[in-house]
């Protein structure tokens, strides 16, 4: 019995680190679903996002207006990244579009270390820390942090979904998404679309980079983590927000469970590219993942 | 008006179909082949022979791989770091195996070796594309580096777990390890440049190239023409890996004189990616116009500075030098997306009318 409740456990603990990538997958989902582009830098867009707000939070800026200013900041640098990156390079190949958010990427890190130096900074905004006591003797620990940190992602992806199905702007990414050259005769301004969606990924972003944060204290570690959520959205299907949620559950159950139970027999460590294997071997049979658009090729 | 192709005539279709048609394009290869080979080591210093030319020739190497593999097959992969680090560790265990043997035969073995494991991972692309491929081959790059790190038969049960590279001769010279000079070491990757760059640049203009550059350029129509998948898309993988493992197994035996995983994690990848896209897709001089440019970009941006007589903390430098590493990239992709490679071509036909306009 006792190892069963352990099982929910690890379970219930992947699901917690699956709603953390989501979180991440959830932004590289709202860029490519509306602009096409691959976006490397979305990793390192959690970092800056997080260190602008915890700098501010260093300098005794109260919460709440620490929050609009990085907020407001990551609306800015999507206005930047459309002036100065995007409308430039309209109609060009999807890799040289990647290679851009490369580029993209190593630009913000020097920003952000620029601004705010390379060190490790905690981040503590009141997220009860302490642990629920569950089962028959309170066998099966589970950390409040990560309900909280799951109540938060769920929420805003609901607001997402919201903003998505009921609002103007959302029904115009909707149409960007399904169709650029049709929403653009429909009259859909599309360099304002990409903003919005820069702007987007960047709050969800800055979203994804306070509760990592205040798990792992903002540093560079961040940005790399970004990579865990690739093979959540090869999972999920590259164009669907519900399937980088159901990608992220699997991938960190699964992580989790391996790491446990299968683990100890081959050498540890297999969290670092067991999402990946599965991943891989998942798309073989789906090559669309999840719930990705259907690929239809044409001569 | 120095560079022109006309009142060049061909009589022979050997002559027509010449890797370079125009007497003054191969006098310039051979002069720079030359140079190389015979100037620099005489002029060059320890910094500049071991610390850039040495590396810079191997990533070179390394790029023309993913070049084939990304510029002619149109098969994006971000695992090149792991299959250098392939090349690396099978290299060394080839090496340690079996004493007698020449090191260029290593370097060759370790290179094929690679080549197995780049087709065992290229296998997925015959039904995954696009980015989802790119996915999977990270999988290949975590989880070959994972292994190599794990298994300790890797590095014949090293205590520390990073052996060092062997000792090698060839022609009675030390050219692997710690202790051979920079000259013989830089001469052996240079002989392995040559020979690879211009076997490269023969594979992407007959047969197999041309299929590759189909199945890149819309795979089902390729298949309709009658080419095959599988076997394009496999040997596309093979020669790419084959080309990192024979970087990889270079880089560890005459450049960093160590065998470890860490030197080929993922950065490596995306470092090699971006020579090849700076460079230019689908150009062998692009790979190394490419190798040398995001190669000595750091390295120019670092003492920028310090030749105008700047004082800038070094702090702050490593944080500008990326900065402005990551807005020249972008700046280079809105200038020119196809690359230096693409420049040079201009500049070519700049030169065939200069300095007449018309």
């Amino acid at each position: 019995m006792l190892e069963f409740w352990f099982f929910i456990e690890v379970v219930l603990n992947g699901m917690f680190a699956g709603t953390m990538y989501s979180l991440i997958a959830l932004g590289f989902v709202l860029i490519f679903k509306a602009s096409g582009v691959f976006n490397f830098a979305q990793g390192f867009m959690v970092l800056f996002a997080a260190l602008c707000f915890v700098g501010f939070l260093e300098m005794g800026v109260p919460l709440i207006l620490a929050l609009v200013i990085a907020a407001a900041i990551m609306v800015a640098w999507a206005f930047a990244v459309e002036r100065f990156v995007l409308r430039h390079l309209v109609n060009q190949e999807p890799i040289i579009l990647f290679m851009a958010t490369i580029g993209i990427a190593f630009f913000l890190e020097g920003f952000g270390e620029l601004l705010w130096g390379a060190d490790v900074h905690p981040l503590d905004i009141g997220i009860p820390d302490g642990a629920w006591f569950v089962g028959p003797d309170g066998v099966m620990m589970v950390q409040q942090f990560d309900v909280a940190a799951a109540v938060i992602a769920g929420g805003l992806v609901a607001v997402l979904a919201l903003f998505f199905t009921y609002t103007r702007i959302g029904r115009a990414l909707r149409a960007v998404a399904d169709d650029h050259q049709a929403a653009l005769s429909v009259g859909i301004p599309l360099n304002q679309i990409w903003i919005i969606v820069w702007a987007v990924a960047g709050l969800v972003a800055l979203v994804a980079g306070i509760i990592w944060g205040s798990r792992l204290g903002v540093q560079f570690s961040l940005s790399i983590l970004a990579l865990k959520a690739l093979p959540v959205l090869i999972l999920g299907g590259f164009t669907s927000v519900p399937g980088a949620i159901v990608g992220g559950l699997i991938i960190g159950v699964g992580e989790k469970v391996a790491e446990i139970y299968l683990g100890p027999y081959i050498g540890g460590g297999i969290e670092e590219w067991f999402a990946y294997v599965v991943a891989m071997l998942f798309l073989l049979y789906r090559p669309q993942g999840l719930f990705g658009d259907k690929i239809i090729e044409r001569v | 008006m120095f560079y022109r192709e006309a009142g060049i005539y061909k009589t022979s279709y050997a002559a027509d179909q010449a890797l370079f048609r125009i007497p003054l394009d191969r006098i310039f290869v051979i002069s720079v082949v030359l140079f190389a080979a015979l100037v620099i080591p005489v002029i060059g210093n320890e910094y500049w022979l071991g610390s850039i030319l040495i590396p810079t020739l191997i990533m070179a190497i390394a790029t023309i791989g993913l070049n084939i593999l990304l510029g002619y097959c149109g098969q994006l992969s971000l695992g090149t770091g792991a299959f250098m680090a392939a090349g690396a560790f099978l290299g060394y265990k080839i090496a340690t195996a079996f004493p007698w043997m020449p090191i260029w035969a290593v370097v060759i073995l370790g290179g094929l070796s690679a080549a197995l494991i780049g087709v065992a991972f290229g296998l997925p692309s015959l039904r995954i594309k696009g980015f989802y491929l790119a996915v999977t081959t990270l999988a290949a790059q975590f989880f070959l580096l994972w292994l190599f790190q794990k298994v300790p038969w890797f590095v014949n049960y090293s205590i520390a777990g990073v052996p060092t590279a062997p000792p090698r001769e060839m022609f009675g010279y030390l050219v692997t390890g710690a202790e051979a000079t920079v000259e013989a070491r830089y001469l052996f990757i240079l002989a392995f440049t040559v020979v690879l760059a211009l076997i490269a640049a023969n594979l992407v203009r007959g047969r197999i190239g041309r299929t590759w550059m189909a199945i890149r350029d819309m795979d089902i129509a390729a298949e309709l023409i009658g080419i095959k998948p599988l076997p394009t898309k496999l040997s596309a993988f093979a020669v790419s890996s084959f080309y990192c493992g024979v970087a990889g197994v270079l880089w560890s035996f005459c450049y960093i004189n160590t065998v470890e995983a860490t030197a080929f994690d993922i950065f490596r990848s995306f470092s090699v990616l971006f020579m090849v896209i700076i460079g230019g897709l689908g150009s062998i001089l692009g790979c190394f116009l490419g190798a040398f440019f995001i190669f000595l970009l750091p390295i120019f941006l670092n003492s920028a500075p310090g030749w105008v007589g700047l004082e800038v903390p070094t702090e702050l430098i490593s944080h500008l030098e990326f900065m402005v590493f990551g807005a020249l990239i972008v700046f280079f992709l809105i200038v020119e997306p196809h690359g230096l490679a693409r420049l040079w071509a201009i500049t070519k036909e700049k030169l065939r009318l200069w300095p007449f306009p018309y």
